[in-house]
C-alpha cells in the first residue's frame, strides 16, 4: 500500500510534482503514467525517500519510508537499472545489499536464480546488458521480499523478449498481493501490464482509475457504419441530431452514438448494414486527450488533433 | 555493525582499494629502500629519513578515500545504499569509520614497513626507536593517515565528483599550504594552521620553515583531527539535507 498525500516537490521555481494525491493498493499492478518530465521519477524518489518533499508527505505500509526498520523488507525498487558499480560483481552488488538488511547470505542465490542471472553471478556488472543489468536491479528488489514494489521505466531499451518476461514478472508479483506501481510513458505497455492507472501530467494527478475506466472516460464513442445506403442513413442520423463523418464511400463515423442507437435508426428507415462496429480510441489516444496540454516540452509537430484521436484506427 | 559490514563488503569487493594499498606500501616503502641505499658511514640515516616517503603513501590514500565516496555517487550506488539505509548520517559514518581503519593500518604498514626495510638495507645507520619522539615519528604516520582518510571522505561527500575532490585535494595538500606563507605578513603564521601542516608537525615536532609552532605535537594533531571531524559534520549535514 502507498499513499501520496499532497506531495509536492520544487526545485527553484519550477515545480516537477504539484500536490499530488493517490494511493496503490496492493494485489494488482498499478501504471503510472504520464509523458517524459511528468514527475514520475521525482514521486518514485520521494516514495523512496530519496528525495525530500517540498510539502506533502508519502507513506508505505502507513509508514514514512525513512522510518521503516528494514526498508528492503517492505519496499523493493528498480529506479535506475545502473545503480551497480560496474567494476563489483553481480553477487557482490547483492550481497552488500542483502547485509543492509540483515538478509540471509543464501537470499542472495535465490534471487539470483529467481531472475536467470545465477550463472553470471561472478562477473562484473560492468559488463552486463541492459538487459541483464535490469534483471540484476529486480533481483535487488526482491531480494528482502518486500510486498511493495517500484519499477521506473522497466522496459526502456529491453528486447521484446525482456519486456515479456518483465511484464509477466510484474503480473505474477501482484498475483501473490503485492502492491506494484510500475511507470511508464508507453500506454500501450500500461494498457497490457496495468489493471489501475495513476496518470499525472506536468506534475499534476489527471486520473485514478481502472485502465479500463480510464480509456473509457478519454475516449469519444463512435461508430463505424458500412452501408451501400451510406448517404441516405447520414441524413437520417442528421434528423436524430448525430454527426455522421463519411470514411469512405460507403462508411460513416458517428460520434457521440452508440451501436444500439444506430442499428435502431438504420432499421426503422430500412437500412441495409454491412458493417456496425464500436469504435473506442486507444489508450495510446486516451492519454494524447488527457495529457495534451501538459507535455512539457511542447512541439507544433504531431500535436494530438481533433481529427487525429476522433478519426480512430 | 551491520553498516560496517556492509562498507567493508563495499570497498573490498572492488578492485581500486586493493590497488590503492599496494601503490601506498610500494611508493612509500621503496623510497625509503631507495633512501637506505644512498646512506653510507659519512652520511648515515637517521628515523626521520626513514619516513621521507610518506608524503607519497598519503596522497594514495587520499584519492582511494575521496573515490571511497565520489564513485558512490558517479555510479549511483550511494542512492541504492540510501535506499537500503535510510539513516544517512549512520551509512556515512559506517564509511568513514572502515576507510579511515584501513587507512591506520596501511600508514602502521607503510610507516614500520619503511623504517624495516632501512634498517636492513642501511646497517651503518642507528635506527633504534629509543625516544619517545622517534617513536612519534614512525608510529603516528598511521594516524595522520587516518585523520587525511576522514578529511579526503568530507571533501568527497561534499563535491561528490571525483575529479573535483582528488584536485582540490591533492592542491590543497601539495601546494596551498605550502604557497599560504607567501601572502605578505600573516602568510607564514597562517600557515601554521593549515591542517596537512599540522599535521606534518606532529610527525616531525617541527616545521620546516618557522622555529616557534603555535602548537606541540600532540596539539597539532588534535588540531588536525578536530578540523577532519568539522569539515565530515558538514558534509553529513549537507548529505542530510540535499536529495540523494
Amino acid at each position: 500500500m502507498i499513499e501520496a498525500v499532497g506531495l509536492t516537490k520544487r526545485y527553484g521555481s519550477t515545480v516537477a510534482v504539484n500536490d499530488l494525491s493517490f494511493s496503490v493498493k496492493p494485489g494488482r499492478v498499478t501504471g503510472f503514467l504520464g509523458p517524459n518530465g511528468a514527475g514520475k521519477s521525482t514521486t518514485m524518489r520521494m516514495i523512496l525517500g530519496l528525495d525530500r518533499p517540498s510539502a506533502g508527505k508519502v507513506l508505505v505500509d502507513g509508514k514514512p519510508y525513512q522510518e521503516l526498520k528494514y526498508p528492503l523488507r517492505h519496499v523493493g525498487a528498480l529506479v535506475e537499472a545502473r545503480w551497480v558499480h560496474p567494476n563489483r560483481s553481480a553477487h557482490a552488488h547483492l550481497r552488500w545489499l542483502a547485509r543492509s538488511n540483515d538478509l540471509p547470505r543464501k537470499r542472495v542465490d535465490e534471487v539470483l536464480g529467481m531472475v536467470g542471472l545465477d550463472k553470471v553471478a561472478g562477473r562484473k556488472a560492468g559488463g552486463f546488458s541492459l538487459g541483464m543489468s535490469q534483471r540484476l536491479g529486480i533481483a535487488a528488489a526482491l531480494l528482502g521480499d518486500p510486498q511493495v514494489l517500484l519499477f521506473d521505466e522497466p522496459v526502456n531499451g529491453l528486447d521484446p523478449e525482456g519486456i515479456h518476461w518483465i511484464r509477466q514478472f510484474m503480473q505474477r508479483l501482484a498475483a501473490e498481493g503485492r502492491t506494484v506501481l510500475v511507470s511508464s510513458h508507453l500506454l500501450s505497455e500500461m494498457s497490457l501490464t496495468a489493471e489501475d492507472l495513476v496518470v499525472v501530467g506536468r506534475g499534476e494527478l489527471i486520473a485514478e482509475c481502472s485502465t479500463e475506466e480510464f480509456v473509457n472516460r478519454a475516449s469519444d464513442s463512435s461508430v463505424r457504419v458500412r452501408s451501400p445506403q451510406a448517404e441516405q442513413l447520414a441524413g437520417l442520423l442528421a434528423e436524430r441530431g448525430l454527426a455522421a463523418r463519411t470514411a469512405d464511400a460507403q462508411s460513416l463515423l458517428v460520434d457521440g452514438a452508440d451501436t444500439e442507437q444506430v442499428g435502431e435508426i438504420a432499421a426503422a428507415g430500412g437500412i441495409v448494414l454491412h458493417e456496425l462496429a464500436a469504435e473506442r480510441s486507444s489508450l495510446e489516444e486516451a492519454f494524447m486527450r488527457l495529457t495534451g496540454d501538459s507535455v512539457e516540452y511542447q512541439t507544433d509537430f504531431g500535436q494530438p488533433t481533433d481529427t487525429l484521436t476522433t478519426a480512430g484506427k | 555493525m551491520t553498516l560496517l559490514a556492509v562498507e567493508r563488503i563495499k570497498l573490498f569487493s572492488t578492485r581500486s582499494p586493493w590497488w590503492s594499498m599496494f601503490l601506498a606500501l610500494a611508493l612509500t616503502i621503496g623510497f625509503a629502500g631507495l633512501m637506505a641505499t644512498q646512506a653510507s658511514a659519512n652520511s648515515p640515516m637517521g628515523v626521520s629519513t626513514t619516513q621521507i616517503g610518506y608524503q607519497f603513501g598519503l596522497m594514495v590514500i587520499m584519492v582511494m578515500a575521496a573515490l571511497a565516496v565520489t564513485t558512490e555517487y558517479r555510479f549511483g550506488t550511494i542512492r541504492a545504499t540510501f535506499q537500503a539505509a535510510p539513516n544517512r548520517t549512520r551509512v556515512l559514518l559506517a564509511k568513514t569509520a572502515v576507510v579511515a581503519a584501513l587507512a591506520l593500518v596501511i600508514g602502521e604498514i607503510a610507516a614500520f614497513g619503511s623504517w624495516g626495510v632501512s634498517w636492513v638495507l642501511a646497517p651503518v645507520s642507528d635506527l633504534a626507536l629509543a625516544t619517545a619522539e622517534q617513536w612519534r615519528l614512525v608510529a603516528g604516520v598511521g594516524l595522520v593517515f587516518m585523520g587525511a582518510a576522514v578529511f579526503s571522505i568530507a571533501v568527497g561527500i561534499l563535491l561528490r565528483q571525483s575529479a573535483g575532490a582528488v584536485t582540490l585535494l591533492l592542491i590543497w595538500s601539495m601546494l596551498v599550504e605550502q604557497l599560504i606563507r607567501l601572502v605578505p605578513t600573516f602568510g607564514s603564521d597562517l600557515q601554521e594552521w593549515m591542517p596537512f601542516t599540522a599535521a606534518g608537525r606532529f610527525l616531525t615536532g617541527s616545521n620546516r620553515f618557522t622555529e616557534s609552532a603555535p602548537l606541540g605535537p600532540w596539539a597539532s594533531l588534535a588540531y588536525f583531527f578536530a578540523l577532519a571531524v568539522v569539515l565530515l559534520i558538514i558534509a553529513l549535514v549537507t548529505a542530510n539535507r540535499r536529495d540523494a
